[in-house]
């Protein structure tokens, strides 16, 4: 078979800078790399030496579009080390805070990143022509989700209204009763949303991959919950490093993380749906129904309708969580100086967020590693990558390149994260 | 009620020449304009199309990415047409100023008239101030910005 290349040199619609890379041999996929290639950004290094309560706004910075996520892993991870519990208000406020992000961030990936590969355009403009009220509707989800965040986090990007032990403000009943209306309406453009993407036609493709997400008694989860997975795995929090491994791989600027026991794994919004779907609650439980789906769902590509039904439900508990509200007697509370050691995982939109601190007595970082869901997601796309390729090898170059990109986005990398775009090489042999 | 015309801002006043939009903004902002709103932004551009809502005349100030001269000022008319990718009016993220102007065009969404004022940088360090040259254009870009709504660029007495 004569050799050929395929190459894209740019990945779009991803948050970063990234490649991809197929060795293609005797008509075989012989390689897949997933290859990151924006540089490192030593987020762990610059924090030694500083202040544990400078861990939430020095993290929020790793990402634009996910701040909340650090802000969340952070302070729980910094407060786990300094034995700190904060009140329930608080505990309120920072779910609250949570659902504005997952909200606007998964808007954002629905429309304007991930919906396009399904329908054929290049790009979500190209779209809005003909899909003009689905883009608005994701355009009025990310404003109604920017709301949240403006006003629980002081600004929509890299909020600022976080702290160790709480807020530096809470904001007032009347103040989130303002934002009733809008996330009412919020909740049905969602489903409008979902059913719109649960329309779509999606590949005819499953694995039989472990999940692995956040598992709480009573909550679909956010900031808390033990590590749970479809193949056994019940730990706590405090287990992860036992558990998992960082790898480096010379192809990426990005660490891999394995489960020690048994490799890749996946997490993320189809994790968090197939081991949480009875902490949904019914009504949203019974639009997952009506789309068709159900817990146990093997297919990555319909990790897009699962987005849309987490809209759904993070509007659902953004509503719940400001009728029950009553402001916290302080906004946080005092957390002095101790030494330690502190872990924390919270549910980010692309799955979860490992943080872990060791302090010093002065309170100072001793210590800090970060773990987010695109390196841990990073073997599972590469795998599923070699299965696509495989499957498409015969067909035409741009339409095996597109297939490959809809396959990446299904786990909406966010490159920038994980170093800390994405070019599509294609070597044939 | 929402002014005929608006000013935005666009930039980052802690990343050296891209806060060149916002100062540009304070100065149009400081000649008191009649029926002229003035307004900064920064982070997330996909919030123009919600900030222009309903009006007819806008104008925006924004940093370019470094081509020939720094301090160059480019003036873009985006109501006719795409804005020109070599000025590169990039974003760190999925979508860029150039992505929702093309957004808005498509969703109907775009103002009658929409002027953009594109100021070539020359550094971006974090914590930095103007660069020189991009300094020296703020009052210019100023002045231009004013024409379009009729005035000279001078502060009135009223």
């Amino acid at each position: 078979m004569p050799s050929r290349t395929i190459r894209v040199d740019y990945l779009t619609r991803v948050e970063g800078e990234g490649a991809l890379e197929l060795d293609i041999r005797d008509g075989a996929v012989d390689g897949v790399r997933l290859s990151i290639f924006e540089p490192p950004r030593f987020f762990e290094a610059l924090l030694r030496g500083r202040d544990a309560t400078e861990a939430p706004d020095i993290t929020a910075r790793i990402c634009g579009i996910c701040p909340v996520a650090y802000q969340m892993s952070s302070v729980h991870a910094v407060e786990n080390a300094l034995g700190l519990a904060v009140p329930p208000p608080i505990r309120a406020l920072r779910r609250l805070l949570y659902c504005g992000e997952w909200i606007e961030s998964h808007a954002l990936h629905i429309v304007l990143l991930h919906a396009p590969d399904f329908l054929g355009f290049p790009d979500a403009i190209s779209m809005a022509s003909a899909h003009g009220e689905m883009v608005t509707r994701g355009l009025a989800l990310k404003k109604t989700g920017n709301a949240l965040l403006r006003l629980l986090g002081g600004r929509e990007i890299h909020p600022v209204n976080v702290r160790v032990g709480g807020f530096y403000r809470a904001p007032t009943a009347d103040e989130l009763a303002a934002l009733v209306p809008d996330l009412q309406a919020a909740r049905e453009q969602a489903v409008a949303l979902a059913r719109w993407v649960a329309g779509f036609r999606f590949p005819d493709f499953e694995r039989d991959y472990e999940f692995v997400a956040l598992r709480h008694p009573d909550e679909y989860p956010l900031n808390e919950g033990r590590l749970v997975s479809n193949r056994g795995l019940d730990i706590p929090v405090s287990d992860y490093d036992a558990t998992f491994e960082e790898r480096h791989v010379a192809h990426s600027t990005a660490l891999q993380s394995v489960l020690r026991a048994r490799g890749s794994y996946q997490v993320g919004p189809l994790a968090r749906f197939n081991l949480n779907h009875d902490r949904l609650g019914p009504s949203v439980q019974a639009l997952a129904a009506e789309l068709g789906l159900a817990p146990g769902c093997r297919n990555p590509f319909r990790s897009i309708i699962v987005r849309a039904i987490e809209v759904v439900y993070a509007c659902e508990e953004a509503l719940r969580l400001i009728a029950a509200y009553a402001p916290p007697e302080a906004p946080f509370v005092a957390a002095p100086p101790q030494a330690g050691i502190g872990v924390a995982c919270t549910e980010a939109p692309r799955g979860i967020l490992y943080h872990h601190y060791r302090l010093n007595a002065d309170g100072s970082i001793l210590s800090a590693r970060i773990v987010p869901p695109t390196s841990q997601n990073q073997g599972t796309i590469e795998e599923d990558l070699r299965i696509v390729a495989t499957r498409d090898l015969d067909l035409p170059e741009d339409e095996l390149r597109d297939h490959c990109e809809q396959a990446i986005r299904n786990y909406d990398p966010c490159i920038s994260c994980s170093t800390h775009f994405l070019r599509l090489e294609v070597r044939r042999r | 009620m929402t002014a005929p015309a608006l000013v935005i801002g666009i930039g980052n006043a802690d990343r050296g020449d891209d806060a060149v939009g916002l100062h540009v903004a304070r100065r149009v902002a400081a000649l008191g304009l009649p029926a002229v709103a003035v307004e900064e932004a920064g982070g997330d551009v996909l919030g123009l199309m919600d900030r222009w809502a309903g009006v007819p005349r806008v104008v925006l100030v924004d940093a370019a990415a470094p081509l020939a001269a720094p301090g160059r000022i480019h003036r873009l008319d985006a109501a006719r047409g795409p804005l020109p990718r070599e000025i590169a009016l990039g974003s760190t993220h999925a979508f860029g100023l150039a992505d929702t102007v093309e957004l808005a065009r498509r969703l109907g969404r775009l103002p009658a008239q929409l002027v953009l004022y594109a100021i070539e940088a020359a550094d971006f360090a974090p914590g930095a101030p103007l660069s020189p040259a991009v300094a020296a254009a703020v009052a210019s870009a100023a002045v231009q910005v004013a024409a379009e709504f009729g005035s000279d660029g001078r502060t009135s007495d009223a």
